[in-house]
């Protein structure tokens, strides 16, 4: 099991490596832009790997509240705090981008409003999850869950929905988009990156979950046999 | 091109920010587990 995270750490930091000679040298500058452009090649992403994490945690929600397995709750925590962790640095990098391009920070359209009110959500789901300890708040953990992944959606859908000052989608958004193929390739080299470097933290986090959770249960144990 | 390095630099502290908590949160338990076998 180690050999095999390190393996999958080295090919992950590889790819990353890769990636990031992609992002700044290898792709081209884009000619309205500029430079900044470049920080799409880490932003989107970033963005996908959330857009992934969120509904595989209420997938997990839903799981466990049908089996009640620690190992799928373990799971389901690690991919929403992996999820807030990406969702972090898409709320970051998007203003740092939009300030020179639009010529402001911040705005609240549909896209930006509701990509923070999913990180909102996250970041209650995790309090929640940390101080408080089973019972109902597990029903209400998994409740915030299914909004969240609502949310979710709505975050996926909202530039095809409604017109906002975000840009319409890259690919498949009509006859005008489609990037340049070396953009492209720097593109497609950073979402292998960013999806691996996603599961390699989610593994490490429900390594230390499931770590977490058998050190609480011989503390219970061990609690449980000097009352005796 | 200082928007640029920026956001690339946030991106890192961000990742190496949480590793590091992963790291303190491993340390925490071999701690705890050390504690309970004694």
């Amino acid at each position: 099991m180690k050999s095999k995270f390190t393996i999958f750490a080295l090919i992950t930091f590889a790819l990353l490596s890769w990636g990031l000679y992609e992002a700044l040298i290898g792709a081209p500058t884009e000619a309205t832009m500029g430079p900044v452009q470049r920080i799409f090649y880490y932003h989107v992403p970033c963005a996908w790997v959330m857009e992934l994490c969120f509904p595989a945690n209420f997938l997990l929600s839903i799981a466990y509240l049908i089996w009640r397995k620690p190992e799928i709750d373990a799971l389901a925590v690690s991919t929403a705090e992996v999820g807030v962790v990406f969702c972090t640095i898409v709320l970051l990098t998007g203003p740092i981008w939009g300030k020179p391009v639009w010529g402001i920070w911040w705005t609240w359209d549909a896209r930006l409003t509701s990509t923070l009110v999913l990180w909102l959500i996250y970041v209650s789901y995790l309090i929640l999850r940390k101080f408080s300890i089973g019972g109902p708040n597990a029903v209400l953990a998994a409740s915030l869950a299914i909004f969240g992944c609502l949310d979710a959606v709505f975050v996926f859908m909202a530039i095809r929905w409604f017109r906002t000052q975000h840009p319409k989608p890259v690919f498949g958004g009509g006859a005008d988009s489609g990037i340049d193929p070396r953009m492209l390739q720097a593109f497609f080299v950073n979402m292998a990156a960013f999806t691996a470097l996603g599961i390699l933290l989610v593994w490490l986090r429900f390594v230390l979950e499931r770590t977490r959770q058998k050190v609480e249960e011989a503390h219970a144990m061990k609690a449980l046999g000097a009352t005796r | 091109m200082s928007y640029l390095y920026a956001a690339y630099i946030i991106v890192w502290v961000v990742l190496i920010g949480y590793i590091g908590i992963l790291t303190m949160g491993f340390r925490k338990l071999a701690e705890e587990v050390k504690e309970l076998e004694k």
